[in-house]
């Protein structure tokens, strides 16, 4: 009991530091996810479109995603240093795949009869795909988005091993100096964090779909 | 006016999809192609709007070559309806109809306009409807938006493929009914794919029949049902119609031609004795020049009888319902048994009013004899 008065009375206590913790984790996983979703998007788009690049494109992101995070920020490091930057790289690198795979499923699950439709009142192909396609596809990149911020938010715990901060910067000094109130300090709000992602964007998720059901 | 020539179409995957068909789909009319399922009826519909380029052959809309025109531009100038609905989910129905304006960039207003007048136009109120999803809406009523989106822009030309098949038979022959009063007003060049002949037969001015991507016989309905090219054609037709359309003879071969008649300057008291002397409750009204006037039954005149004056002009009442001459039987007593008709007068014209004779109850039976002869000798 009296451990959990000192976790809070720690929490209140250092709510400015925690406060710009959580703001700059959530910034990183935001900047890595907006990127990933405008490469993602294209990327998917390219592979629905032409069946001969859709293998390519989805094995590349799919070994991209198998190799450990924090494997992949060190490999990262190597290459741009330490610092916000580089995480950053990392968490649209591991954000590409969930985006890819659903924008190519989505697009792939549109009605034939329907883009048919599309081309038949005289749509280009590009308007086809901005103003049909995509607006039916979204339900699947919104779960796409929500796979990608949940696991953003994870790995973006580990940043501080290669210069970032964010939340993970709480918990990394609590194992160093061996704090456990440090450590939930961190852990517990990264945690909420990764709930409120999913749960907020599963919302949009479902009235996505309601909307677009036929 | 829109042409085939020498059209050949094989697929990618070499499949003879269409070979040599040349064709005139005919300017304000509702051109029906029909044929058995995978017959190329909806290839040879979709080289109209560039969805499918010939491999050989070209295609003209009134004399221009459209392989030199820009399908994009082609498209948007024709009305499509596609085989299995197509509208597009994520748009309200406003959106749905004002799909094409919006891409010819009409003005707001006029594309506003548009969309309430063509809502109206099927009978779905623009204040309710407007707003919903196409899955808010029941199967028919999706049909109609289908209908009139590809109305929208005001193409001249507007593709069908079978728009009505995913449909109950009520919501079917309702839409029917709307496609062919709807074609009266706006007399658009209609291509309409269907496999179901009585669809065929009720909504086309013409008939192109399809068999194995060739064109088999086209025509007129009733030039396919009263000559059909060979016996694919019957077959199709299916014994049952070739029957109906042969066996179902005009008016004019059970009607009576010369039934009581009088002039309207016959006095009352003269008429009744007419009636008396010929039996029957009621005069047909026919001027010197032949013309139907209209017809005094007995009640109308015994009833102004005192009045010495009054002569069959005054008491006599038109006819509220007349067929021309060539009209089949069933359509004259269609209109006596749902109007109670103790007969139907027969005339050379609806215009002209010239009257030949009357169909009665009477004249039907003797009919009924005609056309099932002998049920008594099947040993029944
Ligand atoms: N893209 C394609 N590749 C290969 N063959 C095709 C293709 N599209 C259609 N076909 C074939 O061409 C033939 C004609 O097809 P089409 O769609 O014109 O038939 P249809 O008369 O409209 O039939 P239905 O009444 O079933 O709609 C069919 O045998 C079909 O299998
Ligand atoms: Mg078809």
């Amino acid at each position: 009991m009296s451990f959990m008065v000192d976790l809070l009375a720690y929490m209140v206590n250092h709510w400015d530091l925690l406060l710009k913790l959580a703001i700059e984790h959530v910034l990183m996983v935001f900047f890595g996810l907006i990127s990933a979703l405008v490469v993602g998007v294209i990327l998917g788009v390219i592979s629905a479109r032409y069946d001969r690049l859709a293998p390519v494109i989805l094995s590349i992101a799919n070994v991209i995603q198998i190799i450990p995070s924090l494997a992949l920020l060190a490999i990262l490091m190597l290459y741009f240093g330490l610092g916000f930057y580089t995480v950053t790289v990392g968490l649209f690198l591991y954000s590409l795949m969930p985006i890819i795979r659903n924008t190519y499923v989505g697009l792939n699950e549109v009605d034939e009869h329907i883009s048919e439709a599309g081309r038949g009142v005289g749509m280009t192909a590009f308007q086809l795909l901005t103003k049909v396609q995509l607006p039916l596809a979204l339900p699947f990149m919104m779960a796409g988005l929500r796979v990608a911020a949940v696991i953003a938010v994870g790995v973006a715990t580990i940043a501080p091993f290669i210069g970032g901060d964010g939340l993970g910067r709480e918990i990394f000094n609590g194992i160093n100096m061996r704090n456990e109130i440090r450590i939930y300090a961190g852990a517990i709000p990264s945690a909420a964090l990764a709930i409120i992602a999913d749960f907020t964007l599963g919302r949009l998720e479902n009235r996505l779909k309601n909307r677009t059901e036929s | 006016m829109i042409r085939l020539e020498h059209i050949h179409k094989v697929y990618e995957d070499g499949f003879r999809a269409l070979e040599d068909i040349n064709l005139e789909f005919t300017e304000g009319q509702i051109n029906v192609l029909i044929g058995p399922s995978g017959c190329g009826k909806t290839t040879t519909m979709k080289l109209i709007n560039r969805l499918i380029n010939p491999t050989k052959g070209k295609v003209y809309i009134n004399g221009e070559d459209i392989s030199k025109i820009n399908p994009v531009s082609l498209r948007r100038r024709i009305g499509y309806v596609i085989q299995h609905v197509g509208l597009f989910p994520h748009m309200t129905i406003f959106n749905n109809v004002a799909v094409v304006p919006k891409l010819l960039k009409w003005e707001p207003r006029r594309i506003e306009r548009r969309v309430n007048e063509l809502l109206d136009l099927v009978g779905l109120d623009p204040e309710t409807y407007r707003d919903r999803y196409p899955s808010e809406l029941s199967g028919g009523q999706q049909q109609r938006i289908g209908v009139i989106r590809a109305l929208a822009a005001e193409p001249s030309i507007i593709l069908m493929d079978e728009p009505f098949s995913a449909l109950d038979p009520i919501s079917r022959e309702q839409l029917q009914d709307e496609l062919i009063s709807l074609q009266e007003n706006i007399q658009k060049t209609i291509v309409f794919v269907t496999h179901d002949m009585d669809e065929a037969l009720k909504i086309a001015d013409r008939i192109i029949l399809m068999k194995a991507g060739k064109v088999i016989q086209e025509g007129s309905p009733e030039k396919i049902l009263r000559h059909p090219a060979n016996d694919f054609v019957k077959d199709f037709i299916g014994k049952k119609r070739l029957k109906q359309s042969e066996k179902v003879p005009a008016v004019d071969e059970v009607m009576i031609e010369n039934p009581v008649t009088a002039y309207p300057t016959r006095g009352l008291a003269q008429s009744i004795s007419l009636m008396e002397r010929r039996r029957v409750d009621s005069l047909i009204v026919v001027d010197k020049q032949k013309k139907l006037k209209g017809y005094a039954p007995i009640f109308n005149i015994l009833e102004k009888y005192t009045e010495e004056e009054q002569t069959l002009a005054d008491v006599m009442k038109p006819f509220e319902h007349v067929v021309e001459q060539g009209t089949p039987v069933t359509v004259a007593l269609d209109l006596m048994s749902t109007h109670q008709l103790p007969y139907v007068p027969v005339v050379r014209s609806q215009q002209d009013h010239t009257f030949v004779g009357v169909v009665t109850r009477g004249s039907m039976v003797r009919l009924m004899a005609d056309v099932y002869p002998g049920q008594g000798n099947e040993g029944v």
